[in-house]
C-alpha cells in the first residue's frame, strides 16, 4: 500500500474517532452538554489527535528511515572489489536503484511476472533489454550483482512497505481505541487537546532551528570531506581557480573573491549614492503625492526576480556597454559579461534596498531635532547634512552592510552577466566569476558529489554562509550599539 | 545662523547695505547648495525610476514577439504509398514510418505551394525549401496521420510551424546582412518568405503553444513554450502552500503568544532573523545535500524544489505573521480571557481570525518570492532537464522530473540561440504577469480586510 494510501487511511480514521469521541461523551453525560468537562468537540478532537498524530509520526519517520536502512543493508550485498571509494559506491548504489525501479516497473506493466522478477539472473536473459522494453534505458549492461542487490532492494523494500503499513494502521487503531475508552463525562479533553496543540506549535516554531542546523551540518560534512582531498591552505590562499574534472584542479578561493568582491563594490557604488538620496529626497522634500507616487514604484525594483535582472544584464545592459566600451568605442571590453555589466544591475536591484531601510531610519529620526535645527536658521540641506543624516548614520551603515550582504550572496546576475572565468584583474571590463557563480557551476549536471572538484562548492558555500552571516550579525549589532536613544 | 544675526547693534550702523531682504554672497552660496542637494535627490529618484522603465520597456519590446509566431499554411498530401506501402491502414505499420518518411510530402506540399501562388521557386532542388518549414512539422503531420489513418491519400490543409529563422526574419530579428553567416537559410528563403506571406499563405498569428506547450530541443525553438514548467511551478507552490502557511502560523503563534521569555525562545528569534537573510543559492546547498544526497527524493522533482522554497519562504512568512499577530489589540485577549476562554481558545477564537488577512497577505508575497526564486532550483537539477512532458497526474505532477518557470528561463537564455532569448523574455512577461496578479491579490486583500485599531 502506498503512503499516500496509507495517509488517506489514517485521516479517515481520525474524521471516525472524532465523531465517535463525542457521541461516546454525549452520551456519557446522558445527552446534555454540561454534564461534560469539556466542550464536546474537544472529546472529538482528543480521539482525532490520538489516531493522527502517533500514526502519523510513525509514517513519516519511517518514510525517511527506510531508505537509509535498505541504503546500509544492499550496500553490504555489493562486493568490496567492485568499487573503489564511496563515490564509487554511490553510482552503483543508484544503478541499484534504477534496476529496481525498472523491475518494479516491467511488473506492473505486466512485461514480467513478480516472480519473474524475483528470479531474473543475468546469464539467462538480457536485463537491459526487457527494461528498455517499459521506457527505463540503462546506460550499460546490468552486472551480476548490480541484479542480485536490486532483487534484494526489492524484496526489502516490499517487507518494509508492509510492516510500515501494519503497524502505522495498528497504530492509529490503537489511539482511536485508546482515546475511546478514555472518553466519559469527567476527562479533562480541553486541557489535553490544549497541551498537544501547543507541542505542535513548539515543533513548528523549531523548524527555523532545523533548518540552521540542516545548513550547517549539510556544509560542515561536504567541506570537511573536501578537506579530506584537498588542503584548506590551497583553498584559501590559492591564487587560480581551475578545476578540471579529469584530475590536479587548483581550486583556490582568492580570484572568486576579488570577483564577489569587485562587482558588489560596483553594486554598491550605484546603490548606495542613489538609494540614499532617494530616500533623504523622499522623507524630506517630496510631497505625500509625489511620495505616494515614487516609493511604489521604486519597491517594485525588489520584487521583479533576479533571473529577470540576470537576463536584463545579460541581453540589454552587456551589449550596451559593449557599443560604448566595446571595439567600436573605447576598446576596454571584451564582451558583454564583465563585472561592470552585473555590478551596474545589481546595484539598480539594491537600490530599493537601500531606499527604504534608509527612509525607514531617516523617518525614525524625531522631528524635534530638524525643527531645533531650522530654528536656528540652518537650510534644510543643513539641516539634513548636519543633523538628520549623523543621527541616522548606524542604521544606515546597517542598511548598507545589509545590502552588501545580499550583494555577496546575489548568484543570477552574476551567473548570466558577470562571466565564468576567474580572473585576478583589476579591469572592470573583463569578464570574472564570483562564489556563487561558481558554486552553480559546480554542482549542476554532475551526480558524482566525491569528487573534489564538486565537494568545493560545499566549502565555497560554506565559505559564503559564514561571510554573509557575519555580515548580517555585525549590522545588527552596530545598529543596536550606535542607535541613538531619544525620549 | 544668518549673516544679520551674527553681529547684532555694532554692526548695523558700520554696514546698512546689509539686511535681511538683500541677499548677500554667502546668503546665496548657501542657497545654491541647497537647490543642488535637492536636485540630487530628484535625480537618484528619477534614476531609479528610469533604470525601472528601462527595464520594463526592455521586457516588453523583447519579449511580446515570443507570443506570435508565424505559420505557414499547406495543402499536404498524404501519399498512400508513402505512408500505408501495404495499404491496409494497419495502425501498426502506420506507426512504422518515422517523421524522415514525412519529409519528402512537406517538400511537396511547400513546392505546390510556391506553384499554386505563382511563385517561381529560386531554388536548384526542391529540399531546400525545408528549411522553411519547423522539424515539429513532420511530428505533427504523423500525429495526424495515427489519429486519423482514414484521410490518407487525401490532400490535407494543414498549419505548421515556420523555421525560427523565416520567423526571426518576419519578427525582424533575422536580416538579410546576417545571412552570410547563416548556414541555414538564404537570401532566397526570404525572398520567399515574402512572396508567400504577400500570398497570405505565411502568417504571424497569436502563438497559444508559447503559453501552454511543452520546451522543445534546442535545434527548435519555434516549437519551445513554457506551459510545462508552468505546471512544475503550480505544484512546487503548492507544496510551499501545503506546508509554509500552516507551520508558518504555528511558528508565529507560538512565538508570539505562548513562548515564554528565555534562551530557547532567544535562539529561535535570532535564527529566524538570521535565516531570512541567508543567500537563496545556501537553500539549494541544503537541498542538494538533505533531501537529495541523504533523502534520496527525486531529482528535479517538483515536490524537492517546493520544500527548499518553503525552508526559504518560512522566515518571511514569520516575520510577516508575528507582525500581523501583534497588531491585534491586547484588550481582545483580555476580553476572551475574561468570559472564561483558555487561553488557547482566546487566540484560535479570536486573535487569529483577526490577524487573517495580514497573515494572508505575507503568505501571498512569500509566495511570489518563492514563484520568482531560481538560484535553489539550479542546484536540485530544475535546470537542464528538458521539461517536454506533461505530468501524468497528481502524484507524477509533484514527482516526476520537471522545471519550473524561472529555471526553464534560465534554460532558455543559456540557449545561444537568438530565437531562445526572445522565448526567455517572453517567458518573463508571463512570470511577471503572475507576480503582479498575486501582489494586487495581496494589496486588495490588505485594503479591503485590514482593520486599523
Amino acid at each position: 500500500m502506498s503512503a499516500l494510501w496509507i495517509l488517506f487511511i489514517v485521516l479517515a480514521l481520525a474524521a471516525i474517532g472524532y465523531i465517535l469521541g463525542r457521541s461516546r461523551a454525549m452520551a456519557s453525560a446522558g445527552g446534555d452538554a454540561r454534564h461534560l468537562h469539556s466542550l464536546p468537540a474537544y472529546y472529538g478532537y482528543n480521539a482525532a489527535f490520538s489516531v493522527l498524530v502517533p500514526a502519523l509520526g510513525l509514517l513519516v519517520a519511517w518514510l525517511i528511515l527506510q531508505p537509509m536502512v535498505i541504503q546500509n543493508v544492499v550496500s553490504d550485498v555489493i562486493p568490496q572489489q567492485e568499487y573503489a571509494d564511496a563515490g564509487a559506491l554511490n553510482l552503483i548504489m543508484s544503478d541499484v536503484r534504477r534496476v529496481a525501479e525498472g523491475l518494479d516497473l516491467a511488473v506492473a506493466q505486466g512485461a514480467l511476472t513478480a516472480d519473474q522478477a524475483a528470479t531474473l539472473r543475468t546469464e539467462s536473459t538480457n536485463v537491459r533489454e526487457s527494461l528498455g522494453q517499459v521506457g527505463v534505458a540503462l546506460g550499460s549492461d546490468v552486472q551480476a550483482y548490480v541484479l542480485s542487490a536490486a532483487q534484494e532492494y526489492r524484496t526489502l523494500n516490499a517487507t518494509g512497505n508492509m510492516i510500515r503499513t501494519i503497524l502505522v494502521l495498528l497504530l492509529a487503531v490503537a489511539g482511536l481505541a485508546f482515546a475511546y475508552m478514555r472518553t466519559n463525562k469527567d476527562f479533562r479533553a480541553r486541557n489535553v487537546v490544549e497541551k498537544v496543540v501547543l507541542s505542535l506549535l513548539i515543533f513548528a516554531a523549531s523548524i527555523a532551528i532545523l533548518t540552521t542546523i540542516g545548513i550547517v551540518l549539510s556544509l560542515v560534512f561536504n567541506t570537511l570531506e573536501f578537506f579530506k582531498l584537498y588542503p584548506w591552505t590551497d583553498f584559501f590562499f590559492g591564487l587560480t581557480w581551475a578545476p578540471s574534472f579529469g584530475g590536479g584542479s587548483e581550486l583556490g578561493i582568492i580570484p572568486l573573491f576579488w570577483g564577489t568582491f569587485y562587482i558588489s563594490i560596483i553594486a554598491l557604488a550605484v546603490a548606495v549614492p542613489i538609494g540614499l538620496f532617494a530616500a533623504v529626497y523622499l522623507s524630506e522634500y517630496a510631497s505625500p503625492a509625489v511620495r505616494s507616487f515614487a516609493k511604489p514604484l521604486l519597491e517594485v525594483l525588489a520584487g521583479i526576480p533576479t533571473i529577470v535582472y540576470g537576463l536584463f544584464a545579460l541581453l540589454t545592459v552587456g551589449p550596451a556597454l559593449v557599443s560604448i566600451f566595446g571595439p567600436q568605442g573605447f576598446d576596454w571590453m571584451g564582451g558583454s559579461r564583465a563585472v561592470m555589466t552585473a555590478g551596474i544591475v545589481m546595484g539598480i536591484m539594491l537600490i530599493p534596498f537601500v531606499s527604504s531601510l534608509s527612509d525607514d531610519i531617516i523617518n525614525s529620526v524625531p522631528q524635534a531635532m530638524r525643527d531645533g535645527s531650522l530654528g536656528l536658521g540652518a537650510t534644510k540641506s543643513e539641516t539634513i547634512k548636519q543633523v538628520v543624516l549623523p543621527a541616522a548614520l548606524p542604521g544606515i551603515v546597517g542598511a548598507i552592510l545589509l545590502a552588501a550582504s545580499r550583494a555577496i550572496g546575489e548568484t543570477m546576475i552574476v551567473v548570466l552577466g558577470a562571466g565564468a572565468a576567474a580572473r585576478l584583474s583589476l579591469n572592470p571590463f573583463e569578464a570574472m566569476t564570483t562564489v556563487t557563480a561558481k558554486i552553480v557551476s559546480q554542482l549542476t549536471g554532475d551526480a558524482d558529489f566525491a569528487s573534489p572538484e564538486a565537494l568545493v562548492a560545499f566549502a565555497l558555500g560554506m565559505t559564503l554562509f559564514v561571510i554573509t552571516l557575519g555580515l548580517n550579525i555585525f549590522a545588527l549589532w552596530i545598529v543596536r550599539k550606535y542607535r541613538e536613544q531619544y525620549e | 545662523m544668518t549673516d544679520a544675526s551674527t553681529t547684532p547693534g555694532a554692526a548695523a550702523p558700520a554696514a546698512p547695505k546689509s539686511s535681511l531682504l538683500q541677499l548677500d554672497a554667502r546668503v546665496r552660496r548657501r542657497n545654491a547648495s541647497e537647490a543642488r542637494f535637492r536636485a540630487y535627490g530628484v535625480a537618484a529618484v528619477s534614476i531609479g525610476l528610469i533604470f525601472l522603465l528601462l527595464l520594463l520597456v526592455a521586457i516588453v519590446r523583447n519579449g511580446v514577439p515570443a507570443f506570435t509566431q508565424t505559420f505557414i499554411t499547406i495543402p499536404v498530401e498524404l501519399k498512400a504509398d508513402k505512408l500505408d506501402k501495404n495499404g491496409n491502414r494497419d495502425l501498426e505499420e502506420i506507426k512504422k514510418v518515422s517523421t524522415f518518411g514525412y519529409k519528402p510530402l512537406i517538400i511537396e506540399a511547400m513546392a505546390a505551394t510556391l506553384a499554386g501562388n505563382g511563385i517561381e521557386s529560386p531554388f536548384a532542388k526542391e529540399k531546400d525549401l525545408e528549411k522553411m518549414v519547423s522539424a515539429s512539422a513532420a511530428a505533427q503531420i504523423r500525429d495526424f496521420v495515427i489519429a486519423n489513418p482514414d484521410r490518407i491519400g487525401e490532400t490535407v490543409e494543414f498549419r505548421v510551424l515556420a523555421s525560427s529563422r523565416v520567423d526571426g526574419y518576419m519578427k525582424g530579428r533575422v536580416v538579410r546582412e546576417d545571412l552570410a553567416r547563416d548556414k541555414n537559410l538564404d537570401a532566397e528563403h526570404l525572398d520567399v518568405t515574402d512572396a508567400l506571406y504577400d500570398a497570405g499563405v505565411l502568417k504571424r498569428e497569436f502563438n497559444w503553444d508559447f503559453v501552454l506547450g511543452a520546451d522543445a530541443s534546442e535545434s527548435r525553438p519555434e516549437q519551445a513554450g513554457i506551459g510545462v514548467s508552468m505546471l512544475g511551478s503550480f505544484f512546487m507552490m503548492l507544496v510551499v502552500l501545503a506546508l509554509a502557511l500552516p507551520i508558518g502560523v504555528a511558528a508565529s503563534i507560538y512565538l508570539e503568544e505562548f513562548a515564554p521569555k528565555n534562551r530557547w525562545t532567544d535562539l529561535i528569534e535570532v535564527n529566524i532573523s538570521n535565516l531570512a537573510a541567508v543567500p537563496s543559492i545556501v537553500f539549494g546547498i541544503l537541498g542538494l545535500a538533505v533531501f537529495i544526497q541523504f533523502a534520496h527524493l527525486p531529482q528535479s522533482a517538483p515536490l524537492v524544489g517546493g520544500l527548499v522554497l518553503t525552508l526559504m519562504t518560512l522566515p518571511t512568512i514569520i516575520i510577516s505573521t508575528r507582525a500581523s499577530l501583534k497588531a491585534v489589540p491586547p484588550s481582545i485577549r483580555d476580553a476572551a480571557l475574561g468570559v472564561g476562554a483558555s487561553k488557547m481558545q482566546s487566540v484560535f477564537h479570536h486573535v487569529l481570525p483577526l490577524a487573517m488577512p495580514g497573515i494572508l497577505t505575507g503568505t501571498i508575497i512569500g509566495l511570489a518570492q518563492a514563484l520568482g526564486e531560481t538560484a535553489p532550483l539550479l542546484l536540485i537539477g530544475m535546470v537542464g532537464y528538458i521539461a517536454s512532458n506533461y505530468p501524468d497526474g497528481v502524484a507524477s505532477g509533484f514527482l516526476d522530473p520537471n522545471s519550473a518557470m524561472p529555471a526553464q528561463i534560465y534554460e532558455w537564455a543559456k540557449r545561444a540561440d537568438p530565437a531562445y532569448y526572445e522565448r526567455a523574455w517572453g517567458g518573463i512577461i508571463i512570470l511577471l504577469v503572475f507576480l503582479m496578479t498575486m501582489n494586487i491579490i495581496a494589496i486588495i486583500l490588505r485594503r479591503r480586510f485590514e482593520r486599523r485599531w
